[in-house]
């Protein structure tokens, strides 16, 4: 009876979830399986309605074996940005809303996930400091330098000049989004957060066999 | 190093002295003030070489070149190098063997022997390995080509990514007895067999191995069913090395290679050709090393001997010495040959008919240069590098030296920052440009398209984009090997890419070697697939937006490309012809210029001509030329102009309406490169008599006539041409005169432009055909002008001068008078008889026609010898020429005893022989010539030995009656003579 009523709850949220996302139905299906695979032994948490959680290991996993994602910063970030109400794991529900910006987002969808990603006290502007944080590991350290940060503070004020359009120091989302539309290739200004091309391809390739 | 000197004023010198009391090593100035030094010893040899360390090479050649002959140095004058056969030693021998000497003097003379014998033999031994090296560069054999094209073979296929050839094979599979494949009298000449090779990214060639080295011969000649077997390129001595300058698919991949271990797996069998083939370059190396030591030691051995020993004599042959340096002049004066050959290509001379700047005149280009425009060349001209602005340089060339440091330096994030900061500098001022380049920056964006990051690719593109729209830049891009990359680019799936990458090929490609190179890596075909995904509709998705714009950029590439002759044929090839026709049914001005740019630039093939015909671009490009865009106007009426060569396109730039818009476009006097397109079309479209008559309803003789004035050449050259085109219809050429334009016309004569002089003189012949015209030019001593024009250099204006002076003479008044009043003119038209063009002599021979009629003038040209020089012509077989030359050598006949002159110059049997031509025209003047020429009873007899009879009969039937009349009156003057001949005989 409990897997019954497992299977039409399922059934309910497939049908919720391909109405909200970028996704077809059989697509939110195979999505969901997906989960389950990774998730297996869910039920064991007892609850209906969080029955299957995934955690920040298992989340880090998938992405690294899925979208080749190596910088640990980043990932945990991902991971937050999925995590819409920061309870500490992703849903069923956060992991297709989730993918659907990463794979399939509009520009504008894209660009408020690489925000978030990117805000890392999420105090809604990126810092200075942030901006350092996430491009400390860009530039390869010249050993002859004298200040080997003096590249990055270098590097953090280019984007500054380029993308804070309104001169007070930090990027808001406002100032995020309009450099975003006039230069669409600082959509990942501060390192890779959504899939490379040929690695959205295969993903998609994979769940959509199981349809 | 040396030690106890003694010291002179001019001289120093060691304590230690040899035989005859000279120090062993002495430094003394000579008279001229230098410094020379002499040695006596192998040990002090030794000391001087040590301590001129480095520059021992240096030192040993110098010691050489003062002793030229050093072992007669060192044994003596008996041993100076002899031509001939040399028995010295053994003389020498025989001369120890007999006795009679002291003791003493035996040993002395053995030592001197053995030396000798000890030089000799190191001589040969040198010879010996020198000719091994030599023959080790290895001429081709039978077997070793063989062997060449079954290794290369191995590596054949249909892969275009993993083969790297389609095919190398022999013309035929039969072998002679001396292995030879190729016929025996081929062989004769060394050629030892014919490969056909069918390269990936080329058109099948064919190779010939001769025992020379192997070449690129002229390929297969379909009418005479056998190969061309003349060189069509340089001799290489290795087929790969041959294979891989012929394609750049076969150099790229050969090297991918395993090619050695696969070479010896597989020849076991040739083993050793393969061995030797392979170490040829090292063994070369190692081989000259040896020599170069070997030749110190001796030098040393022969120095040394030679002071101690001056009175004792041996001799080797010194062959070798002169051998290596003469190999190595060799090779010198190739490599200058070489390097000369490049200079010639890339300033080739401008072609002498040209016209400054860009031309728009179609078929002088592609008869005389395989570039459409001249443009190209001009850039490969600017290529100086100019000096950096060093004092000042700009804070933006520090900051661009810091994006480009992030740019190396840096991971894809910090690698997208520092390009889109780029992008904030104006990419378009050429500091900015260089500053990119004089830090380096090309080179990394360049190789961040082979990334595989999509983001850093199109990064690095929206820079190159810009930066490519300066020559020095996109000169530095080629050679970077950019082109290559961007290629390869253009298959990538990301529509952006492609797009970007197309667009900064559009702008690299602008020179000769830049378009080589896309086309020799498959490039044009990629291009002409861009063309391809535009969809017919108007595009209304950002999808279907980006497909246009791929198009687009497509076809801006294939525009910049299509200015080579090769790269046009590649793109038909390719298929390009009906996706243009369809882009051009395009609504969006942005993609109409490129397309019709890159059809105009392709007009000046015929295929080309022919495919926008019948592919029905014409209507397109009318309906065009009534955009509102200029610069797409004029690349409309300049394809026209091309393409209303043929008659057909003349007449549907007609029905489709062409001509009004064409002469409505003559209103945009400013714009100078749409007048010369629309002027060359109207030109062009004025060769077809109806269209003359529609332009002559849409008065466009008064807007061209305007023209005349204050216009540009290239315009000019086409105002003119379409006037002397309209000028054919009698109306105009008063409607000419009407619009006051005979006059500009006229002062068009003292110009140089030589297309602009052909035009000129031939609308002012043309307007010279009616009286009035006549006039006025004669007034403006046009006639004068057209004559000096008969001392220019160039052919095609000579006759053109000489044509239009024609209806000059006939319509003006007292011509005679006026032609005798030209100093030296006449002298000057009987000279041109001499010229080697048929069209000139065809022109001075009409020209001649009409000043005969002036019996004075008659007089002076025979003077000049007028007779004897047609009479040379007589033999001809071109129908124009033999027109015109009948009706002078018929002119020319009344004057004193020409005809008899012509006779003896046997100008009549060649003259009955015109009769057989099929021309009428030559028919008419010919049989008045015969008429004339009849009038002398020799002539009489020569002709009708040459049976000009029967035809003569044939022709009194004709219905022109000038024909009639000169044949009767030929047949009746033979009858005659006939007649008065048998009545002598019974008189």
């Amino acid at each position: 009876m409990a897997h019954i009523t497992a299977k039409k709850h399922q059934a309910k949220l497939a049908d919720e979830l391909c109405k909200k996302t970028h996704f077809t139905k059989p697509e939110v299906e195979s999505l969901l399986r997906m989960f389950k695979k990774y998730v297996p032994n869910s039920a064991n948490l007892g609850h209906t309605h969080h029955s299957s959680r995934m955690d920040r290991t298992k989340f880090r996993d998938v992405l690294h074996n899925s979208f080749d994602m190596t910088d640990d910063m980043l990932m945990d970030r991902i991971y937050r940005a999925f995590d819409t109400d920061s309870d500490g794991f992703v849903n069923m529900e956060e992991w297709v809303h989730g993918l659907s910006v990463f794979l399939r987002g509009t520009l504008d969808q894209q660009t408020q996930f690489c925000f978030t990603v990117f805000d890392l006290n999420q105090d809604a502007f990126i810092s200075r400091d942030e901006m350092f944080q996430l491009l400390k590991n860009s530039l390869i350290k010249q050993p002859t330098e004298e200040d080997p940060d003096e590249g990055i503070k270098d590097l953090v004020e280019i984007t500054l000049k380029k993308m804070d359009l309104d001169h007070d120091g930090r990027l808001s989302y406002q100032d995020y989004s309009e450099a975003v539309k006039s230069e669409p290739l600082l959509l990942e200004a501060f390192g890779p957060c959504l899939p490379s091309s040929w690695a959205r391809i295969a993903f998609l390739a994979t769940f959509s066999e199981d349809v | 190093m040396l030690k106890n000197l003694n010291r002179g004023d001019d001289m120093v010198s060691t304590e230690t002295i040899g035989k005859e009391n000279t120090p062993c090593i002495r430094l003394h100035k000579d008279s001229d003030g230098l410094y020379k030094m002499s040695v006596q010893t192998v040990a002090a040899i030794v000391q001087v070489l040590n301590i001129a360390r480095d520059r021992r090479l240096d030192e040993t050649r110098a010691c050489l070149e003062a002793n030229p002959d050093p072992t007669a140095v060192i044994a003596g004058d008996r041993f100076s190098s002899v031509k001939g056969e040399d028995l010295s030693t053994y003389r020498y021998m025989q001369e120890i063997m007999k006795e009679g000497d002291s003791e003493e003097d035996i040993e002395q003379k053995r030592i001197t022997l053995k030396l000798v014998m000890h030089i000799q033999k190191e001589d040969i031994d040198l010879l010996q390995s020198y000719a091994e090296a030599i023959s080790g560069t290895s001429r081709p054999t039978p077997v070793t080509v063989e062997g060449d094209v079954a290794l290369i073979k191995e590596f054949c296929g249909e892969d275009e990514d993993v083969h790297v050839l389609e095919d190398i094979s022999f013309t035929t599979d039969h072998k002679f007895e001396n292995h030879c494949r190729s016929p025996p009298w081929r062989q004769i000449l060394g050629d030892i067999a014919y490969i056909e090779v069918k390269p990936h990214d080329e058109d099948p060639f064919f190779i010939t191995a001769s025992t020379t080295g192997y070449f690129v011969n002229k390929g297969w000649v379909k009418e005479k069913c056998d190969l061309d077997y003349e060189p069509a390129g340089e001799v290489n001595s290795n087929l790969v090395e041959l294979l891989k300058t012929k394609s750049a698919k076969f150099a790229e991949l050969i090297v991918r290679q395993p090619l050695e271990s696969r070479k010896q797996q597989k020849a076991a069998s040739d083993v050793t050709m393969i061995e030797s083939r392979k170490d040829d370059a090292n063994a070369n190396e190692a081989e000259r090393e040896k020599e170069r030591e070997m030749r110190r030691k001796e030098d040393e051995e022969q120095r040394n001997k030679g002071r101690k020993e001056t009175k004792k004599h041996l001799e080797p042959t010194l062959k070798w010495i002169e051998e290596s340096p003469k190999a190595d002049k060799k090779k010198k004066v190739v490599a200058k040959a070489d390097a000369e050959t490049k200079g010639s290509e890339a300033i080739k001379p401008r072609r002498p008919l040209a016209s400054r700047g860009k031309s728009k005149t179609p078929y002088q280009e592609e008869d005389s240069f395989s570039e459409s425009s001249s443009e190209s060349e001009e850039e490969e001209e600017v290529l100086e590098r100019r000096q950096d602005a060093g004092s000042d340089l700009p804070s933006d060339y520090w900051q661009i030296q810091k994006l480009v440091k992030y740019l190396k330096g840096g991971n894809q994030t910090a690698t997208i920052i520092a390009l889109c900061a780029m992008r904030d500098f104006n990419l378009n001022q050429e500091t900015i440009q260089l500053a990119i380049r004089d830090v380096g920056g090309l080179e990394v964006l360049i190789n961040l398209l082979d990334t595989e990051d999509i983001k850093c690719k199109i990064g690095a593109l929206n820079i190159l984009k810009y930066i490519s729209k300066n020559a020095q830049i996109r000169k530095a891009i080629a050679d970077l090997g950019g082109l290559q990359t961007m290629v390869k680019i253009l298959r990538d799936p990301n529509k952006q890419l492609k797009a970007l990458s197309a667009e900064t090929i559009a702008n690299v490609a602008k020179f000769r070697r830049a378009r080589r190179t896309v086309r020799q890596h498959g490039g044009i075909r990629k291009l002409v697939g861009l063309l391809d995904c535009a969809p017919l509709s108007t595009a209304s998705t950002p999808e279907h937006e980006m497909d246009v714009e791929v198009a687009r950029c497509g076809a801006l590439a294939l525009w910049s490309c299509s200015k080579s002759t090769k790269n046009k044929q590649a793109m038909r090839k390719a298929g390009a012809i009906p996706l243009l026709a369809r882009l051009l049914k395009s609504t969006h001005e942005s993609m109409l210029v490129p397309v019709v740019g890159t059809l105009q630039e392709c007009a000046s093939e015929p295929s080309y001509r022919l495919a926008i015909r019948t592919e029905g671009m014409i209507e397109d490009l009318v309906t065009n030329l009534k955009s509102e865009n200029a610069e797409l106007q004029m690349h409309c009426a300049s394809a026209i102009f091309k393409c209303a060569e043929e008659k057909e396109t003349r007449d549907l730039v007609k029905q489709y309406g062409g001509l009004y818009p064409l002469v409505n476009l003559l209103n945009n006097v400013d714009n100078k490169e749409l007048l010369a397109a629309a002027t060359g079309a109207i030109w062009k479209c004025a060769i077809s008599a109806e269209n003359v008559q529609k332009f002559q309803e849409l008065k466009a003789i008064d807007l061209l006539v305007n023209l005349l004035n204050d216009q540009p050449e290239e315009v000019l050259v086409n105002v003119v041409g379409a006037l002397g085109e309209c000028a054919k219809d009698p109306p105009n050429r008063a409607q000419i005169r009407k619009a006051g334009g005979i006059s500009p016309l006229v002062h068009l004569l003292t110009g140089t432009n030589q297309a602009l002089l052909i035009n000129v003189t031939r609308a002012v012949g043309q307007c010279a055909e009616e009286p009035d015209n006549m006039a006025i030019i004669d007034r403006l001593d046009g006639v004068r002008l057209l004559w000096s024009l008969l001392k220019n250099q160039n052919v095609e204006v000579q006759a053109s001068a000489a044509w239009a002076i024609c209806p000059c003479i006939e319509n003006a008044k007292d011509a005679g008078e006026m032609v005798r009043s030209f100093v030296g003119g006449l002298e000057l038209i009987v000279s041109l008889l001499k010229s080697e063009e048929q069209e000139v002599l065809a022109s001075v021979c009409a020209a001649i026609a009409n000043i005969a009629k002036d019996e004075e003038n008659l007089a002076v040209i025979t003077d000049h010898g007028v007779v004897p020089m047609l009479a040379k012509l007589t033999n001809t077989t071109d129908d124009k020429l033999r027109r015109h030359l009948a009706e002078a050598i018929a002119r020319c006949c009344s004057w004193g005893n020409n005809r008899v002159s012509f006779g003896n110059e046997r100008a009549v049997a060649p003259l009955v022989h015109y009769l057989k031509s099929k021309d009428k025209h030559v028919h008419r003047s010919t049989a008045r010539a015969l008429f004339q020429l009849s009038k002398d009873p020799d002539n009489c007899i020569t002709m009708h030995e040459a049976g000009v009879v029967k035809p003569l009969m044939e022709m009194v039937g004709s219905e022109d009656t000038v024909l009639q009349e000169a044949a009767a009156g030929c047949i009746s003057n033979i009858r005659r003579l006939a007649l008065a001949n048998e009545k002598a005989k019974y008189s």
